[in-house]
């Protein structure tokens, strides 16, 4: 069914539609309607899930764990402060191969306070063990809530469903609402293959010496690695009973292109109008908009790179001491690979900043006219 | 002398003076929660320090650059008032200063939920700061979703109507006087001259002092915004959110003592966030004030 929603309540569609079974979630700005929304469908029966109203975020963490090792799938929401607070639950959830979804607001950390987006709060969770996917549509939310279940529950590894906040969260688009029937069909009910019961004692978690943490954690590895190819497989297959495939990267216009821009978020939606002005002025420009971060998609992105003669990341975030975060995976995915072309980083729209046409356009010219890759980092719209 | 002049004269003699906050700030009309900041600022004065948490005081002291309080402010996280009240204290203590007081100012979200262990902690060490609750009894900074201290029967985001907040609001005051805290008070925007008293009286106290301020919230409750400080009244005189103070978590004192109370359903009618409440549900809510104004009057007996 279509209908006109805004991102956050996109997400709100999606746990429905992927019948989660304990939602367990903390108010934060800008990510309340989507809980807000599963409240009101847990109330009315719309939806048959167990909504905890926890304390704080960690809490909300703990909880999905606790339902996920219990059996149920588990759902949750939040942003900046509250995902930060979560830090450690995160490394738990993951570590303790607790297929939860969550979703994420990209909102800039405090302090100052901000309520406005940019991506260094998910951005800090890389290493936690978490799958990342980078939305730029409400459709692509609500699908890929739905996909990300199914990923994470076959490989028992934590996904975050993650979109930018006001840009995504507060707009409202025409989303097709997939029928529940279909996402019946291709997302089959949680079955774990362990759980905590009585029926089958074991202990989850416990002191782990030298001798066996270090092959918990290459097996963690392992399967973030076959999840490249079972995100690809997921979403033929979602292609197939819903009519939309989903993929690791989104390429635009790059089979002929000398340049492009790198971008993730919605930034690349506004890189694509950039694209377009700039091949009416002849320039031979595309987007290469990196959808999931982890697993990090190395073949995608060099498969596109490989074939241009230049190429800026524009990043919406900050490693301070390094520069832009895609920037230094773009980097690392194409070191020491032949055919490769120089990388320039850029850092645009931090805290909500708008990163307009016009300074994608910047981008470009100032990328093309440098002859090499280089260290230092362009700051763009910033006031010196 | 008119009885208008005598009004004024008592008023002037009994609030000081002084103002530390400015106009200018982001408040909504009607807040319950800017008039506690006011008058707090009025007891202790100038050398005051203060850490707040993100609650709708973040927001309302307005955005950067800008600041309509005239004592210096560090913005914290959520969850960590008391504990950045006590850094905070040590760092000025450390640094040659014993004086300035140090308030850890914060919502019913930042103190009953997400705060309350840093919260506890402080207290059970006994640091040295004073922690103040405006209690607008949900997350109203985030947009009315529940927190432990909205109240049985109170409609928010998170409580719809058909499912509204089942259970009573937590007893935090019970719960500080457990930590055995030298000083504990609660205070109503609607009784400024006993909320300035016992701040002046904390003042002087050295350890953790805990108030509990009352403070009406016209956006979250469904009120209309110049019925701020009626509902307060009502509130304290009806025993809904009665006037007292612990002293070394035994000593209570009621300050405003009540012959006859008012039946709280006046006042459940004048916000819309008890709209939906049937009469067997308004009797619930009378019987557990009733049930706490009993508890309160033994603890003061015994
Ligand atoms: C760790 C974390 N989680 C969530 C938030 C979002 N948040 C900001 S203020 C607030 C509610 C504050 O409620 P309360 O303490 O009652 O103060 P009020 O807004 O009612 O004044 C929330 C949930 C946050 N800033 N940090
Ligand atoms: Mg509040």
């Amino acid at each position: 069914m279509r209908k006109v929603i805004m991102g956050n309540h996109a997400l709100s569609y999606g746990a429905m539609l992927a019948r989660s079974q304990v939602i367990s979630a903390y108010p934060i700005t800008p990510q309340t309607q989507v809980v807000e929304l599963l409240s009101e469908m847990c109330a009315d029966g719309t939806l048959d899930a167990q909504f905890i109203k926890v304390e704080s975020e960690h809490s909300a963490m703990a909880s999905c764990i606790g339902a996920s090792v219990a059996g149920a799938r588990a759902f949750t929401a939040t942003s900046a402060q509250g995902l930060a607070l979560m830090h450690e639950m995160l490394h738990w959830a993951a570590g303790g191969r607790h297929p939860i979804v969550m979703g994420n607001i990209n909102r800039a950390m405090a302090p100052g306070w901000s309520i406005w987006t940019d991506q260094n709060d998910s951005l800090s969770q890389r290493d936690t063990g978490w799958m990342q996917f980078y939305c730029s549509s409400n459709q692509e939310v609500v699908d890929t809530v739905i996909q990300a279940f199914k990923v994470a529950e076959t490989l028992m590894i934590p996904a975050m469903v993650i979109l930018d906040a006001f840009a995504l969260s507060h707009t409202y688009e025409v989303v097709d609402v997939p029928d529940q029937a279909l996402v019946d069909r291709y997302l089959p009910p949680f079955k774990p293959s362990i759980k905590l019961t009585p029926a089958d004692p074991r202990a989850f978690g416990g002191l782990t010496g030298a001798e066996h943490y270090m092959e918990l954690r290459y097996k963690l590895q392992k399967d973030m690695e076959k999840a490249p190819a079972l995100i690809e497989e997921t979403g033929r297959e979602f292609g197939k009973v819903f009519g939309r495939e989903l993929g690791l990267v989104d390429p635009y216009l790059c089979g002929d292109a000398e340049f492009v821009f790198v971008t993730s978020g919605t930034a690349g939606f506004t890189a694509r109008v950039a694209v377009d002005e700039l091949r009416a002025a002849g320039v031979k420009a595309g987007n290469l908009r990196i959808k999931v971060f982890r697993p990090f998609p190395f073949d995608r992105v060099r498969e596109v790179l490989g074939k241009v003669k230049k190429a800026a990341v524009v990043d919406r975030n900050c490693s301070y001491g390094a520069g832009g975060i895609f920037y230094q995976e773009v980097k690392s995915a194409v070191y020491g690979r032949p055919g490769m072309p120089p990388l320039i980083g850029y850092v645009a729209g931090l805290g909500g900043r708008d990163i307009t046409t016009a300074q994608f356009k910047e981008v470009a010219a100032d990328a093309m006219a440098k002859a090499k890759a280089e260290e230092e980092i362009v700051w763009i719209g910033v006031k010196k | 002398m008119s009885p208008e002049a005598k009004k004024e004269k008592k008023f002037a003699l009994t609030l000081p003076a002084e103002e530390l906050m400015a106009c200018g700030h982001l408040a909504c009309q009607g807040c319950g929660a800017t008039l506690a900041m006011r008058y707090m600022l009025k007891a202790l004065g100038q050398k005051t320090v203060l850490c707040i948490p993100a609650c709708c005081w973040a927001v309302i002291d307005g955005p950067y650059p800008y600041s309509s309080l005239d004592v210096p402010i560090y913005h914290c996280a959520f969850e960590t008032a008391a504990s950045t009240a006590t850094g905070v204290k040590a760092g000025l203590e450390a640094t040659g200063d014993t004086e300035t007081t140090v308030v850890a100012w914060a919502g019913d979200g930042g103190t009953f939920d997400i705060g309350i262990q840093a919260l506890s902690g402080a207290a059970e060490r006994n640091d040295d700061i004073i922690y103040v609750c405006y209690d607008n009894e949900a997350y109203m900074n985030t947009g009315i979703q529940r927190s432990s201290a909205t109240p049985y029967g109170a409609w928010t985001t998170t409580t719809p109507v058909k499912h509204f907040k089942n259970r009573p609001k937590k007893d935090i005051v019970a719960i500080l006087a457990a930590h055995r805290i030298p000083y504990i008070a609660t205070a109503s925007v609607s009784h400024p001259e006993d909320f300035v008293k016992k701040m002046k009286k904390a003042k002087d106290i050295r350890g953790t002092r805990f108030f509990h301020v009352y403070a009406p919230c016209p956006t979250g409750w469904k009120s209309r915004p110049e019925d701020t400080i009626k509902l307060a009244r009502m509130a304290v005189q009806n025993g809904y959110f009665p006037l007292y103070e612990i002293e070394d978590g035994e000593k209570t004192t009621v300050n405003l003592k009540l012959k006859e109370r008012k039946p709280v359903e006046d006042f459940l009618r004048l916000q819309g966030r008890f709209r939906h409440l049937k009469p067997a549900e308004v009797a619930a809510v009378q019987a557990e004030v009733d049930a706490r104004w009993e508890r309160l009057m033994r603890s003061c007996a015994g």
